[in-house]
């Protein structure tokens, strides 16, 4: 199922396939699935990605936090991604390093290695709706995107900024998500995100994250070099800061292991 | 490592070319990374009782521990170089004032290997209140009473990454004696430990080269590990002997045979743990064991902290007849994790000794102050009062920790 920005070239694909597959009857659950897929579909092939992650954190009086964190990530073929963590600052974390692979079905695998111990320790994963580092993001925020893990509902068409988007409704299926829903806008042009707004347990509005800058990688790979996520309900707010974007260092398995998380400095 | 990986890739390509990458890849190599950091505590020791032991300090001591950590890497972050030494000064105990390197070694990374070699430190396990099967460090006992400060151990580590496990070979140069306080010092024995007149069972004493070899695999939920262990007991037996006219304690050291066995199955806010370890020596041969779970409870009162319980049973096959403190325990412990900017965390524990009918009490509180600070409040309390229990010579010795990190 594709699905096509233009309704011309739309049903000119439809003609020249020859396929009944894409039909403008589509339910609105049925669309918003399709645009997940054509996001899913259109950054597939990345292989694999390092970049440096600088987080502010703000609190309501406007006192400063900083977090700076390198990612490691490989794309796997049939299962979720890998990815490890390096913590350098706060300076009492450093070296502390965390290793997760994910999966679109099911909990992930994570485990921590804590430097002054030596120790590596799998942890639960179950801890989806907690703060990353004291940071407005949540861990299941800042986990790779898979199709399996929403339920999705295509809502309207709306501009934003420049472009025009798709607002799509997406619904947790993991029960130990912090949201009951979330709101995206994704744009029509290259299916890059604009705006995620979250609603808490209760439904009520929780917080909006914004992207901005977005570059383009490999010919093919869209990357915001940053996304602010502001807190509604606490007037609190954290920048993610995206440096030093590198796609196919050449990257392998034998990098997202214990091995690997305990070399990590 | 992009400019190695790629020159490994590309062998079709034409020399011109490749004698570029060359030039640009010894270029990486030439340019070693080099970072400094490290730690400075002070700690501040406040006890609530006299001392039980004459020579014993009073209320109040003071403490201040260094610890920077050097690294270098080079050769595309496929070799790397740590150095990591450490200073306490301690205001009243002679024995606790005392320096070690906590590592010195070098890393060299293969595809599916990694050779380790030097002064390191080595951790296995995962239970939370007792470490039975991380039998690599000897501990650093004069630092703190919970066996998790380590000396550093020499050793040639070479770790082999297999589709079936990770498996580590350990070659041993040298053994580390463990540390005790001295005289003055809190937290002791009746009898002071001599190290000075310490024993081996073998006849190259410390110069002993032990083996051992690790397999560790992660299976779904299952983390497993199994090892076998060949040298010198870190824990050594404590023979009544005399220094001049004063009755000492003496330690000796056995050669021993170790097979352990450590597991962990995490599934959803469980995480079940157990280790166990059959040892022999000349003196005994026996099974120990510590086992349990940890349960989180998370986002509690709809707030983003987490709350997890701690429960494990500490088992030993000899008994009473043992000096292990773990021979017959139940540890209850929960662990409060604020998840706030300032990564504010509580952690306590309670360990009751079923044989003896004594407790202690630990508490572990921090929080960070700014980007570069730490403050820590520990408490430990005792109840024991059976003169058999290893812990009757502690009982007098309840005391508050107040400590302040600077990170650098």
């Amino acid at each position: 199922m594709k699905l096509c920005p233009k309704p011309l070239t739309c049903i000119l694909s439809a003609l020249l396939l020859g396929s009944a597959s894409f039909t403008f009857a589509e339910t609105a659950e049925e669309k918003g699935l399709a645009i997940a897929q054509q996001t899913k579909e259109s950054d597939k092939g990345w292989g694999d990605m390092e970049a440096q992650m600088t987080m502010v954190l703000r609190n309501g009086q406007g006192q400063e936090s900083i977090r700076e964190i390198r990612l490691k990530s490989l794309e796997q073929e049939a299962d979720g991604d890998k990815s490890l963590s390096i913590f350098d600052k706060p300076l009492d974390v450093k070296g502390t390093a965390f290793l997760s692979f994910s999966h679109p079905v099911g909990a992930d695998d994570q485990w921590l290695y804590l430097p002054a111990l030596k120790r590596v320790k799998r942890i639960a994963s179950r801890n989806k709706s907690g703060p990353f580092m004291g940071s407005e993001f949540a861990y299941e925020d800042l986990t790779s995107f898979e199709i399996e893990k929403y339920t999705y509902k295509y809502l309207r068409d709306e501009p934003c900024g420049t472009e025009q988007c798709y607002v799509v409704e997406q619904y947790p299926v993991d029960e130990f998500s912090g949201y009951t829903r979330r709101v995206t806008w994704i744009d029509q042009s290259e299916n890059r995100l604009h705006k995620i707004d979250f609603f808490d347990r209760k439904d009520a509005p929780l917080k909006t994250l914004t992207y901005a800058d977005y570059q383009q990688y490999e010919g093919k790979h869209w990357r915001p070099d940053l996304m602010k996520m502001v807190n509604h309900q606490t007037n609190k707010n954290t920048d993610l800061i995206w440096t030093n974007y590198q796609f196919k260092s050449g990257l392998s398995d034998a990098d997202f292991n214990k091995n690997s998380l305990k070399r990590a400095q | 490592m992009s400019l190695l990986r790629s020159s490994h890739v590309q062998h079709g390509i034409k020399l011109t070319s490749m004698g570029l990458i060359l030039a640009c890849s010894s270029q990486v190599h030439a340019s070693a990374e080099f970072e400094a950091s490290g730690k400075v505590t002070a700690e501040l020791r406040l006890f609530s009782e006299n001392p039980q032991y004459a020579d014993q300090y009073q209320d109040a001591n003071l403490s201040i521990a260094v610890e920077p950590d050097f690294f270098w890497q080079w050769n595309d972050a496929l070799d790397s170089l740590s150095f990591k030494p450490f200073f306490r000064l301690d205001q009243h105990d002679n024995e606790r004032t005392h320096a070690d390197i906590r590592e010195l070694s070098w890393v060299h990374q293969g595809d599916d290997w990694e050779l380790r070699s030097g002064i390191r430190k080595v951790f296995w396990g995962v239970t939370e209140f007792q470490h039975l099967v991380d039998v690599i460090n000897q501990s650093d006992g004069i630092e703190d009473i919970d066996g998790e400060d380590k000396l550093g151990q020499p050793m040639i580590n070479l770790s082999l990454v297999k589709s079936w496990g990770i498996v580590d070979l350990y070659l041993l140069p040298g053994f580390r004696e463990q540390t005790f306080p001295g005289k003055k010092g809190r937290l002791r024995s009746s009898l002071v430990v001599d190290t000075d007149q310490a024993q081996f069972e073998a006849g190259n004493e410390a110069m002993h080269t032990d083996l051992a070899i690790r397999w560790s695999q992660s299976v779904g939920d299952f983390d497993l590990g199994a090892h076998w262990f060949r040298g010198t007991n870190r824990d050594p037996i404590l023979e009544m002997g005399m220094k001049g006219s004063e009755m000492v304690l003496v330690p000796y050291y056995e050669q021993m045979n170790q097979v352990g066995f450590d597991l962990q199955a995490t599934i959803e806010s469980w995480l079940w743990k157990a280790e166990t370890i059959w040892r022999n020596s000349e003196s005994d041969t026996y099974w120990a064991a510590q086992a349990g779970f940890e349960y989180t409870f998370y986002g509690i009162q709809e707030s983003y902290a987490d709350l997890g319980v701690l429960l494990e049973y500490g088992w030993d096959q000899r008994g009473k007849k043992t000096k292990a403190i773990f021979q017959n325990d139940i540890s209850v412990g929960a662990r409060l994790a604020l998840n706030d900017t300032a990564s504010t965390e509580l952690l306590a524990g309670v360990i009751y000794d079923v044989d003896y009918g004594s407790t202690s009490l630990q508490l572990e509180a921090s929080r960070r102050l700014g980007d570069k600070w730490k403050i820590t409040l520990d408490g430990r309390f005792f109840s024991a009062d059976d003169s058999a229990d290893m812990m009757s010579s502690m009982d007098k010795d309840d005391h508050i920790q107040i400590g302040v990190e600077r990170y650098f």
